[in-house]
């Protein structure tokens, strides 16, 4: 069939006016800045990889919380319903899709949505790219995940921008405390990490560390493989043969699991055992998948080594039984950085009033606060960056209940993992960790 | 000497799973010119479909012996991979026959993002675990240090297998034949009375059963997680490319290449390992633009 040219024009013309009507019609409406409810941004991955392991359970955690916070649900000090007595009202966005993406992301949830704070990311390359942004356009913004030590240093007198988590430096300045306490013979130690900054970082300061602490300690191996590769068969082999005393890593997610299920099938980590910084989301699934006496970390004191407290007396039994699974460090860290907010606003708001956003960044600033994990202090970072202790034990499966648990448990307290206000990780670590109390 | 046995056994075991994954890429695209995207979407939908049957099995209360599961790997894949390619070609390649290769790419990556998302929608985005055949099998010990998962041994046997197949539905059989010249001339060969249709739902058929097989064969030893179809199809190019685009015996030489030359860099100089498939690609393509096994086609007037 011929179609003539002005009768091809009218139909795009049709088109293109429909095109219109039809996005006019179902993009979201810019909402008043002020509906009476609390607007919170959430930014975690609900696709991808990360989404599983990480995105799902932060995302599932967050719903929980705000439900709870919105029926006046949860203990105290957190029983005043919603926010500042504002109800919550949450707008999830999927972090999957790159930094660009995000940032665009964010400007929309600030531009358009008219969020009063926003709470997300777990990707480092995220933090670092959003934190610019969240100062320009004066949102507060609560990093709940990400590990980079470098979010501070990027942005150097922050103003909005917060992080309620830890970061990756004291994972492994607690992991090189851990191993040399547990395991005084440790002669030699290998690595298998994945090439990208997280992995890259994470060997850096465990090495750096173990070295300051272990001089003698001896490195026979480096494996490097990407993110999301899934088969390590080359590296366990290389693994084996270096005959380590200690394999140190910091892989997560479904990565982690595919290289503890193929190290475990050929006995790798019977010869040479494994040190998981991210080993906590895996406990679960592990069984008895994987060897007793993997040491596992959780990048701080959340999931399995969250302590006993009213807070989690009512997280941990209530997200178990709403999502048949354990709550591990995402979600944990979520609902950290939600009750950041939460006791921030409450803290310098007008009583019953919508808090404002200096409401938030004045009161999370060297706030002190409680959550599941234990007490919480924004002291570090000129009051930006939350300060915690850090746990690590080693998995051990019960045949009978089918059930994995973590045994031998050692703590570490900020004091004693963390450089002082000013001084980057690594230059702490290399003049041997001045000023560290360790007990 | 354990360095250089684990090097030659570690490749082949690699260079058979990238020959697996590659197959189905290059019999397509062999017969229909199509430069299928979509084949790491099938070997995803292979290893969901694994990963939840064998992890239903496991966990039934039945007394049947665990070695079915391998059974239940390979028949879920061939079904999977049977479902899935007969629609895909039926419901929407039969409409996009003849079209330029360049936009036979564009649509099978639309297809392969709307199969991304479907795989979500089926299986969630929670990890699935189908460990069992995995260990079922044992190790092998060499030496005192080096072991290896019989599993991934057994695997090497099945691709050679699998290429033997190829090559002799190829070459010495009469539907082989048939499609050894549709490939060469799909005009002639319609003019000769061979139904290019059907040739044509055959091959995309198979390929994506090759594609769900690749998936379920390595179900077992990962973690199945969503996006594993998107890692998986660079790596397969990369493979059929170095190869020659179309040719089995291509992507043999390609996986066993790529997967030798990887396997090195782990060993002897692992910070390179990234770099190392990619530079294989960019040295083989300077020497022999169209790949190892890939023939220069005389244009059509």
């Amino acid at each position: 069939m011929r179609v003539s040219r002005p009768s091809a024009r009218k139909a795009g013309l049709a088109i293109a006016a429909m095109s219109v009507a039809v996005s006019a019609a179902f993009a979201p409406a810019a909402q008043a800045a002020d509906n009476g409810k609390f607007r919170l941004g959430i930014v975690t991955f609900l696709s991808g990889s990360a989404a599983g392991p990480f995105g799902v359970p932060a995302a599932n955690a967050a719903k929980l919380t705000v439900e709870a916070l919105n029926a006046g649900a949860l203990p105290a000090p957190y029983n005043k319903k919603g926010i500042n007595g504002m109800e919550i009202e949450t707008v999830i966005i999927d972090e999957n899709g790159g930094a660009t993406k995000q940032v665009e992301e964010f400007r929309n949830l600030v531009q358009r949505q008219k969020v009063d704070a926003v709470i997300g990311y777990i990707s480092s390359g995220d933090c670092l790219a959003i934190a610019p942004v969240a100062e320009e356009l004066k949102t507060p913004t609560v990093f709940f995940d990400c590990g980079t030590s470098r979010l501070f240093e990027t942005v150097k007198s922050p103003k909005y921008s917060f992080r309620t988590g830890l970061d990756a430096v004291v994972d492994n300045v607690a992991l090189a405390r851990y191993v040399t306490e547990t395991r005084p013979n440790l002669k030699s130690v290998a690595s298998i990490q994945q090439n990208y900054s997280f992995g890259q970082d994470s060997w850096n300061d465990f090495i750096l560390t173990l070295k300051h602490l272990k001089p003698e300690i001896k490195v026979v191996s480096e494996q490097w493989p990407k993110v999301m590769q899934g088969q390590y068969g080359a590296e366990i082999s290389a693994l084996s043969v270096a005959k380590a005393d200690l394999v140190h890593s910091s892989f997560w997610g479904g990565d982690m699991e595919a290289l503890m299920l193929q190290g475990s099938a050929r006995g790798l980590f019977d010869k040479s055992p494994i040190a998981l910084t991210c080993g906590d989301t895996g406990v679960e699934d592990f069984k008895d998948k994987v060897p007793n006496g993997v040491i596992i970390g959780a990048r701080g004191p959340y999931g399995i080594f969250a302590p006993q407290n009213p807070l989690n007396d009512w997280f941990r039994p209530k997200f178990t039984a709403q999502f048949k699974e354990w709550p591990t460090y995402p979600a944990y860290k979520m609902v950290q950085a939600i009750l950041a907010v939460k006791a921030s606003a409450e803290k310098t708001g007008k009583p019953n009033a919508m808090p404002t956003a200096d409401n938030v960044i004045q009161g999370m600033k060297g706030l002190t606060f409680e959550a599941p994990s234990g007490t919480v202090r924004m002291a570090s970072a000129g009051g930006h960056q939350a300060v915690q202790g850090v746990s690590y034990g080693e998995y051990q499966y019960d045949p009978k209940t089918k059930k994995g648990s973590v045994t031998k448990v050692k703590s570490y307290a900020a004091e004693c993992l963390m450089p002082p206000d000013g001084t980057t990780a690594a230059d702490w670590i290399k003049a041997g960790m001045p000023g560290a109390k360790c007990k | 000497m354990n360095t250089l046995f684990a090097i030659l056994i570690d490749g082949m075991i690699y260079a058979s799973w990238l020959f697996l994954v590659a197959a189905g890429l290059t019999v397509i695209y062999g017969v229909m010119r199509i430069l299928n995207m979509a084949h790491g979407s099938f070997y995803a939908i292979g290893a969901y479909s694994a990963a939840s049957l064998v992890g239903w099995y496991f966990n039934g209360d039945g007394d049947s012996s665990p070695y079915w599961s391998y059974a239940l790997l390979l028949g879920c894949a061939l079904v999977a991979g049977l479902v899935v390619g007969l629609v895909v070609e039926q419901g929407l390649l039969r409409f996009m026959r003849g079209r330029d290769e360049t936009l036979m790419v564009i649509v099978t990556y639309a297809l392969l993002l709307i199969l991304e998302d479907a795989t979500k929608l089926l299986w969630g985005v929670d990890p699935y675990f189908a460990y069992q055949p995995y260990r079922l099998l044992g190790q092998s010990a060499v030496g005192d240090a080096l072991s290896f998962a019989n599993y991934d041994l057994a695997l090497v046997v099945v691709s050679i297998l699998v290429g033997l197949a190829a090559w002799y539905a190829l070459n010495r059989t009469n539907k082989g034949r048939l499609l050894r010249a549709v490939i060469h001339d799909r005009e002639v060969a319609m003019a000769m009375g061979v139904n290019v249709n059907v040739m044509f739902a055959v091959t995309f058929v198979i390929g994506s059963m090759l594609g769900a097989l690749a998936g379920a064969l390595t179900a077992p030893a990962i973690s199945v997680t969503p996006g594993i179809g998107i890692e998986v199809i660079v790596l397969a190019f990369a493979v059929v490319v170095v190869g020659g685009l179309g040719s089995i015996g291509g992507a043999a030489a390609g996986a066993l290449l790529v997967g030798l030359t990887r396997s090195f860099a782990v060993h002897l100089a692992p910070e390179i390992e990234l770099f190392v498939i990619y530079g294989v690609m960019f040295l083989v393509l300077a020497v022999r633009p169209q790949g190892m096994f890939g023939q220069i086609l005389a244009r059509k007037i």
